[in-house]
């Protein structure tokens, strides 16, 4: 189950990845701007297709502790338990 | 806010300020015109010899217009109440085809559309028309926008 989400969060990411990042540097740990050269604009994109994949509806503090795969992965958790 | 308000607010001054009159705007679109003098200095070197409009300002153009405008009255609220924060934008996206040629002293209107606006980011469908109301130029520009009373 977890790992469904995580795939599914990371075949959505992987579309927004720079030329110059391979989809298997998307690890758990991975910062999303830092390491994945993912640009501010391209995390809306992410968070608006990981909305409509999974249901849910961020909010500006869920975006600003977005920081990591992982935290992507908690956030559409607890969004997911709240439903 | 009025349209003269937004247009005050536009962090712009000649020679790249491409907006001269805000005509229409509410939630969900906006609408201006520019008018291009044949002083401005990019006719001198595009092309030469045969002055015509370069591409990338008929888009400048149109983000001015289409997302900064339609950004700072969607804004308009924390704008206001923030007022000693400067308002930081920065376009993070352009898709655009071109149809017609802009002339010196031809006035465009630029039609914007929004596509959304969340998490500080707009996205817009736009629409450039030449002096005839011809379509010139249209496709998506998107923007990021931040209210920042710290610096950073």
């Amino acid at each position: 189950m977890q790992e469904e989400k995580y795939q599914k969060l990371k075949a959505i990411v992987q579309t927004y990845l720079p030329d110059d990042v391979s989809a298997e540097e998307i690890q758990l740990e991975s910062n999303f701007t830092q390491e994945l050269n993912i640009n501010s604009a391209n995390l809306v994109d992410i968070v608006l297709d990981v909305e409509d994949a999974f249901d849910i509806m961020l909010e500006n503090e869920d975006m600003d502790g977005m920081q990591t795969v992982k935290d992507a992965l908690e956030i559409i958790d607890t969004k997911l338990a709240a439903k | 806010m009025t349209l003269n308000q937004i247009t005050k607010y536009l962090p712009y001054k000649a020679p790249f300020l491409f907006v001269d009159e805000l005509t229409y705007v509410d939630d969900h679109s906006a609408e201006g015109t520019f008018f291009f003098k044949e002083t401005s200095d990019f006719y001198k070197g595009h092309f030469k010899d045969f002055p015509v409009t370069p591409g990338v300002i008929l888009i400048e153009c149109c983000a001015q217009i289409g997302l900064v405008c339609l950004g700072i009255y969607l804004l308009q609220g924390e704008i206001e109440a923030k007022q000693d924060a400067k308002l930081k934008i920065a376009m993070s996206s352009s898709d655009m085809e071109f149809y017609l040629p802009i002339f010196p002293n031809e006035k465009v209107k630029v039609v914007s559309e929004k596509v959304y606006f969340r998490f500080g980011k707009l996205k817009c469908k736009v629409k450039l028309f030449n002096a005839d109301g011809a379509l010139a130029c249209k496709g998506t520009l998107a923007g990021m926008f931040k209210q920042n009373s710290d610096e950073e």
